[in-house]
C-alpha cells in the first residue's frame, strides 16, 4: 500500500529525511517512534505534500501511484488523510460546510457523485454518533476556540467522513488527556480492517496502548535505525532513545 | 436624434449645451454646476480627495449618445427574489418594469425635479457633474411609522453613455426599509449617480448595495445620508464590477442617539481599481458609527478606502470604529488606506485599525490536504476572510444575494 524507499528531503538546505525505507502491507498499522528532531513530522509533511521541503532522493509510492508527483488533494482523493499535530484554525468557515466540500471535492477528483447537503447531514449526523460527539461540533468554524483535546476528535471526526485508506496520524496524542486520547483510538480502531492501513506517529508509547500497532520503527537522524514487534515500544518507553540512537551509530 | 461624439471634460459641456432646454427643473442650479465645473475640471491626483483614484480614463473616454437597449438580459441576471422592486435603465425610471408597494411613494426625478439639500457641487465635481446634467432619477419616500420590508432598486445600464441619475430617499419618522441596490450593465459607460437620503428620527435603514457593473464600465456613485435622532443607517456595499469605480459615502449623525453602519467589501482583479471612500460627521452628541471594510484584490487591481471621520465640538459621547483590511492575492495587487480622524469634542471613543496580509499558507495546506483543490481553497479562504463583513448584513435575502455574488464572482476570476 504504501512504499518508501530510500526518500531523502531538505528544508532551507537542510537535510531532515536521510534515506528513510518503510513499507506499510494493506490492513496494517504501523508506528513510527522517535525523539524530538528526528524528522517524524517532516515525514508526515513529505507524504502528504506540504511545500517547503524539497525532496533530494528515494520514492514514495502510493497504491502502485507516485505520491511525490501528486498535489496535496489528489494525495487526499487517492485514500491518503493526515491527522495534523496541530489542526489549523478557519475562521469563518463552518465545520460543516468545510466536510462536506472536502468530502465532494475527493468525491469529484475521483469522478463519483456528489452528496446533497441532506444526504451529507445524515452521514455526517451517524458518525457523529459514533464518536460521542455533539451535533454542536458542526455548527461551530473549524477548530476555532476549540481546545486541544477538541481540535484532535475533529481530525478523527474527519477521518471518520472522509474514509481514508490510509491515515497519517502526526503525534496526535500530543497535548491530549486520556478521555481524548481514547476517542483519538476508539476513531482510529473503528476504521481498522483489511482495507484500511495507518502510520502512527509518536514520541510516547502511551497511545500504542489504544492504537495496538503490528510494527513499530524508530526513527532518528531522518533514517530507520530499528524496526520490529509491539515489544519494541516497551523497550523504548523502558530504556528511552538514548541507547538506541547510540547504538546504531 | 443625432449620435455625437463627446471626449473629457468638454464633451460633459457639448452635452449640456445640446440638452440644456429640455433638462427638468432649476436650470440655474445646473448652470451654478457647470461654473464650478470649469473652473474646477475633473478631479485630479493632485486633489487631496482623489490622490488614489485617477479619473484619466474617465476624461479620455468619448461616451457615445448611444440609444437604450433591450435591457431583458440585465433583467434576467436580477436575483429571483420574492420582493417590490424598483427599475432604473440607463438613469431613467421605468414605472412598467417597477412593482413598489401601494404604501411607499416614488417620483421619478424627470416629473418631479429636486436637487435636494445635502449634495454641494461646489464641494464634489462628480457631484457638480451629475448636477449638470441629471435627466432622471427616482425619489422613493417610506411614509411615517411605515415597515416597507425588502425593496430591490435596480439599475441596468444598456448604452455605451454617461448616465447622471438623480435620487433621492427619504424615510419618515419611525419609518423603517431595506433597500437592495443592484448595479448591472453591458459595454463601456460611466454610471455616476447621486443619491441623497433622509432617515427621519427613530426610523431605521438597511442599504445594501451590489456594484457589478461591467467590466469596461465606470461607476462614480456619491451617497449623501442625514441620520437624525436615534435612527439607524446600516449600509454595506460589495463592489465587485466596474473598470474603476468609487463609492463617496457621506454620512451625517444629525440627532443624538444616531447610528451609522458603513461596512464595504471589494474583490478585484485584472486592473480594476476600486476606491471606497467615507465621510462621516459626528455633528451630535450619543453617536456611534462602525466601518469595517474589506478589500481582496487578486491580479493587479487596486483597492483603495479613506476613512474620514469627523466629531464636531459639540458631539460629546461619540463611539466611532473603524477597520480596515486587506488580502492581497498577487504579488501585484495594491491597497491604500487613508484613515483619517478630526476631533473636536473632549468626550469621545473613536479607534481605527487597518491589516494588510496574504492568504495563510497552513490554512491553504490544511484545506488541500483534505482533497479541495488549491483554486476553490482560495476562494473558501477569500469567502472566510470577507465573511465577518458581509454576515452584519442585517436582512437576510440581500445577505444571501451578496454571498451568491461573491460565489460567483470566484468562479468567473479563480485567482
Amino acid at each position: 500500500m504504501l512504499h518508501i524507499e530510500n526518500l531523502a528531503a531538505e528544508i532551507d538546505g537542510k537535510l531532515i529525511l536521510n534515506g528513510i525505507s518503510l513499507t506499510v502491507p494493506r490492513g496494517e498499522v504501523h508506528a513510527i517512534m522517535g525523539p524530538n528532531g528526528s524528522g517524524k513530522s517532516t515525514l508526515a509533511y513529505v507524504l502528504s505534500g506540504r511545500d517547503g521541503y524539497t525532496v533530494t532522493g528515494g520514492t514514495a509510492t502510493f497504491n502502485g501511484q507516485d505520491l511525490l508527483a501528486m498535489e496535496p488533494e489528489a494525495r487526499a482523493a487517492a485514500g491518503l488523510f493526515l491527522a495534523f499535530q496541530y489542526p489549523v484554525e478557519l475562521p469563518g468557515v463552518g465545520n460543516a460546510n468545510f466536510l462536506r466540500t472536502a468530502r465532494n471535492a475527493q468525491h469529484r477528483l475521483r469522478g463519483e457523485p456528489e452528496l446533497d447537503a441532506v444526504q451529507f447531514l445524515k452521514l455526517a449526523r451517524a458518525e457523529l454518533k459514533k464518536l460521542s460527539m455533539s451535533d454542536d461540533m458542526l455548527r461551530r468554524n473549524v477548530n476555532v476556540g476549540f481546545s486541544g483535546g477538541e481540535k484532535k476528535r475533529n481530525e478523527v471526526l474527519q477521518m471518520a467522513i472522509l474514509r481514508p485508506e490510509f491515515a497519517l496520524l502526526d503525534e496526535t496524542d500530543s497535548g491530549l488527556d486520556i478521555d481524548a486520547l481514547k476517542i483519538v483510538a476508539e476513531g482510529v480502531n473503528a476504521l481498522r480492517g483489511p482495507n484500511f492501513s495507518a502510520l502512527v506517529i509518536t514520541h510516547y508509547q502511551r497511545l500504542l496502548d489504544y492504537i495496538a500497532p503490528d510494527c513499530v520503527h524508530v526513527l532518528a537522524g531522518g533514517r530507520i535505525i530499528r524496526s520490529g514487534g509491539p515489544e519494541l515500544a516497551l523497550e523504548l518507553e523502558a530504556n528511552g532513545y538514548v541507547g538506541m540512537v547510540a547504538d546504531a551509530a | 436624434m443625432s449620435v455625437l461624439t463627446y471626449s473629457g471634460i468638454e464633451g460633459f459641456f457639448a452635452r449640456f449645451a445640446a440638452l440644456r432646454p429640455h433638462l427638468p427643473g432649476d436650470v440655474a442650479a445646473r448652470d451654478r454646476a457647470a461654473a464650478i465645473l470649469r473652473v474646477q475640471g475633473l478631479p485630479s491626483i493632485r486633489d487631496e480627495a482623489w490622490k488614489y483614484t485617477n479619473l484619466r480614463p474617465v476624461a479620455q473616454a468619448s461616451f457615445q449618445s448611444a440609444a437604450t437597449a433591450d435591457p431583458s438580459a440585465l433583467l434576467a441576471r436580477l436575483p429571483q427574489l420574492n420582493a417590490p422592486r424598483l427599475v432604473m435603465v440607463d438613469g431613467h425610471y421605468l414605472a412598467t418594469l417597477s412593482t413598489l408597494p401601494p404604501q411607499v411613494k416614488c417620483l421619478p426625478f424627470a416629473a418631479a425635479p429636486k436637487f435636494g439639500t445635502l449634495a454641494n457641487p461646489a464641494c464634489e465635481p462628480m457631484v457638480a457633474l451629475n448636477t449638470m446634467l441629471a435627466e432622471d432619477g427616482f425619489s422613493l419616500t417610506i411614509p411615517a411609522n411605515i415597515d416597507a420590508g425588502l425593496i430591490v432598486i435596480a439599475h441596468l445600464t444598456t448604452a455605451a453613455r454617461s448616465t447622471h441619475p438623480r435620487h433621492a430617499i427619504t424615510l419618515e419618522e419611525g419609518a423603517r426599509a431595506s433597500l437592495l441596490e443592484i448595479y448591472l450593465g453591458e459595454g463601456a459607460y460611466l454610471h455616476n449617480p447621486v443619491t441623497e437620503i433622509h432617515i427621519g428620527e427613530g426610523a431605521n435603514l438597511t442599504h445594501a448595495r451590489l456594484q457589478d457593473e461591467a467590466e469596461e464600465g465606470f461607476h462614480l456613485g456619491t451617497i449623501y445620508a442625514r441620520i437624525a435622532a436615534h435612527s439607524i443607517y446600516d449600509s454595506f456595499s460589495l463592489n465587485i464590477g466596474a473598470r474603476l469605480s468609487r463609492t463617496e459615502l457621506h454620512a451625517s449623525l444629525a440627532g443624538a442617539h444616531a447610528t451609522a453602519h458603513l461596512n464595504a467589501a471589494q474583490i478585484l482583479t485584472g486592473v480594476q481599481h476600486a476606491d471606497f471612500t467615507t465621510i462621516v460627521s459626528h455633528d451630535a452628541p450619543h453617536g456611534a458609527s462602525r466601518q469595517t471594510v474589506k478589500n481582496a484584490l487578486a491580479g493587479r487591481s487596486r483597492g483603495v478606502f479613506q476613512g474620514k471621520i469627523h466629531v464636531a465640538r459639540g458631539a460629546q459621547k461619540t463611539d466611532g470604529y473603524q477597520m480596515n483590511q486587506a488580502l492581497l492575492l498577487s504579488p501585484d495587487a495594491e491597497i491604500d488606506s487613508k484613515p483619517q480622524l478630526e476631533i473636536y469634542a473632549d468626550d469621545v471613543k473613536c479607534s481605527h485599525g487597518a491589516t494588510i496580509g496574504e492568504l495563510d499558507a497552513d490554512q491553504l495546506f490544511y484545506l488541500r490536504s483534505r482533497g479541495v483543490p488549491e483554486s476553490q481553497a482560495r476562494g473558501m479562504l477569500v469567502r472566510a476572510f470577507l465573511s465577518d463583513a458581509i454576515d452584519m448584513v442585517a436582512n437576510g435575502a440581500s445577505r444571501a444575494v451578496l454571498e451568491t455574488a461573491v460565489e460567483l464572482w470566484w468562479q468567473r476570476h479563480p485567482a
